[in-house]
């Protein structure tokens, strides 16, 4: 099944797919605010942004998002508990230094959690790792290991068990490999994995 | 775009001291037109030295301090909104300051005039609001001490504004600032022509007021600005003239602006505004700064730049993380500029991009008719 994609990505199109509409949303490391612009557009969500480049900081608020110029780690402690329905973190997590604390905090000023990842267990991984023998460079993990920014690889079986040891419970479960969305063998055939879960 | 300046009159102002001044002007410019709603009305509050001219140009050709923000397709686009400033309370710019007549005397205040707080100077600029038969205002907005304003605007008067954006501002002086200002206070009254503040049949304290500024303006730069400007340049000279005259071009760029800065400020209200911006402190007796930004339902946008030492951006952050512990709506940036304090003033390129969009979002969720109105 292909997904119509948002603002070109498939994982928008997914997260898209579980904010309700009228939700209050933190979008973390918002980026240029594209997101939250079409979920507010689309899906009449009050939105909030953290995002910690300048540049990136200065195009959010141009389009008329509100959004804070912080790093997230740092700024996630100051917000009120319960703030918030949906706390999205897309394509960071692999990026913090301190999952668990992010993870933790997105639960606290959160009711649910919606995480997106490239799964590091994907099959063209697993190959370029096997065949080259060196760090896996992929169009997913295009980097150099020595200027890659993401510093925690996690797969989607890494991330199930990681939940379950938290007992928190997962409400939806989506996978991308390009458009396309992948039902079966995840572990091995998503490239991209989007996670709704809240506290149990 | 010609500015006129124009007057209210108010028979009375209560002030924080206790006193009540009676017969109070005050001086106003306004640029663009009001809506038939009166919602599109935006207040421009100046900093410390600055006036109502804040846009277009005067009579004399003088562009106003924030010409480059206000105008037509500018970040304060009079084709969409009412943009005004007043002269502040204590000032000496047609505003009722210490070197009005006082009517109860027949003579110039001078020190007799009370002393005045940021929350008078609001309470002023409320008086004229009402005046002007605004309900409600879409934005408060300024740099430094107009950024205090607006944010005591902000908490004062939560129902009147939709918007609050202060920049380049603090919600309470450190002891660093008002060092800097005792200092230019004492350079004012160790002057031996301020004759306890009644100078005004002679000679004002010109020397005291000079370097009071100079030292104003060292803290208006950065480090960084200044090497640029003056580096270690001399002043029309080869060789440096191992004496006390002006060799570097620094000592003349001061010195100039210290001796033209007389010309147009009184030193009584030098004292007495910078006393005002050293008493301000938002939280006002609320047992946090958070409490006491509870009342407010603005929306804002906070504004620091990266070399401003005088009002460094862990005081902007102050206020954002405040705002952000009571879920408000509040957006955070951190310019880049190299020109210090003075970044608000002249380095406006980012800062435009910023403030119209968050504008135009603050007046569509409001439901604010800004449409740009077609020249009549």
């Amino acid at each position: 099944m292909r997904v119509k994609e948002v603002l070109g990505r498939g994982d928008y199109a997914l997260i898209s797919e579980l904010v309700p509409r009228g939700a209050r949303v933190l979008d973390l490391g918002c980026g240029d605010g594209a997101l939250l612009a079409w979920l507010k557009e689309h899906k009449q969500v009050a939105g909030r942004g953290v995002e910690r480049q300048r540049a990136l900081v200065q195009a959010a608020v141009a389009r008329g998002v509100t959004v804070y110029q912080g790093d997230i780690e740092q700024s996630l402690p100051d917000y009120p508990g319960a703030a918030f329905d949906y706390v999205i973190l897309s394509q960071t997590l692999q990026e913090a230094q301190r999952p668990l604390a992010v993870l933790e905090q997105m639960l606290r000023v959160g009711r649910h959690a919606i995480v997106a990842f490239p799964n590091f267990g994907h099959w063209r991984v697993r190959l370029a790792h096997l065949t080259s023998g060196r760090a896996p460079r992929t169009p997913l993990f295009p980097h150099n290991w020595y200027e890659s920014p993401n510093i925690h690889f996690l797969t989607v079986q890494d991330f199930e068990e990681f939940i379950r040891e938290q007992g928190w419970k997962i409400e939806r479960r989506l996978f991308l490999a390009g458009d396309r969305r992948i039902e079966l063998f995840p572990n091995l055939l998503a490239e991209i994995a989007v996670y709704l879960f809240r506290r149990s | 775009m010609i500015a006129e300046v124009q007057t209210a009159q108010f028979d009375t102002l209560k002030l924080d001291c206790g006193a009540t001044l009676r017969g109070v002007t005050v001086a106003y410019e306004s640029y663009g037109e009001l809506n038939r709603e009166r919602t599109n009305a935006i207040l421009i509050l100046h900093a410390f030295t600055g006036d109502a001219h804040a846009g277009g140009i005067d009579h004399e050709g003088k562009p106003g301090w924030w010409a480059n923000m206000i105008g037509p397709g500018k970040a304060f686009d009079t084709d969409r909104y009412f943009v005004f400033c007043a002269n502040v309370l204590g000032g000496c710019r047609g505003t009722t300051g210490p070197s009005s007549i006082n009517p109860g005397t027949g003579r110039r205040y001078a020190l007799s005039f009370p002393v005045i707080t940021i929350r008078d100077m609001v309470r002023l600029q409320k008086a004229l609001v009402d005046h002007l038969r605004i309900p409600r205002l879409l934005a408060v907005t300024g740099g430094s001490m107009g950024g205090m304003q607006a944010l005591e605007w902000a908490v004062s008067y939560p129902d009147m504004v939709e918007a609050c954006l202060p920049i380049a501002a603090t919600a309470r002086h450190s002891a660093q600032q008002i060092a800097f200002n005792e200092t230019g206070r004492q350079a004012i009254v160790a002057d031996p022509d301020f004759n306890n503040g009644d100078y005004y049949d002679g000679p004002p304290p010109a020397r005291g007021l000079a370097v009071a500024r100079m030292v104003g303006h060292i803290t208006y730069m950065s480090d960084e600005s200044m090497r640029e400007k003056f580096g270690r340049r001399l002043r029309n000279r080869e060789t440096v003239s191992y004496g006390f005259d002006i060799d570097f071009e620094v000592e003349s760029y001061l010195r100039y602006r210290g001796s033209q800065f007389v010309g147009r400020f009184d030193a009584n209200s030098y004292l007495y505004i910078t006393k005002a911006m050293d008493y301000f402190d938002l939280t006002n007796g609320a047992p946090s700064l958070a409490a006491a930004l509870e009342k407010t339902h603005s929306r804002f946008l906070v504004i620091s730049f990266t070399s401003d030492w005088l009002y460094p951006s862990y005081q902007s952050l102050e206020i954002v993380n405040a705002l952000r512990g009571r879920n408000h709506d509040v957006t955070y940036c951190e310019l880049s500029s190299s020109y210090g304090h003075d970044a608000f003033l002249v380095d406006v390129g980012e800062q435009t991009g910023i403030v119209s969009g968050f504008l135009a979002r603050v007046a569509r969720e409001a439901g604010i008719d800004s449409a740009k109105v077609a020249p009549s």
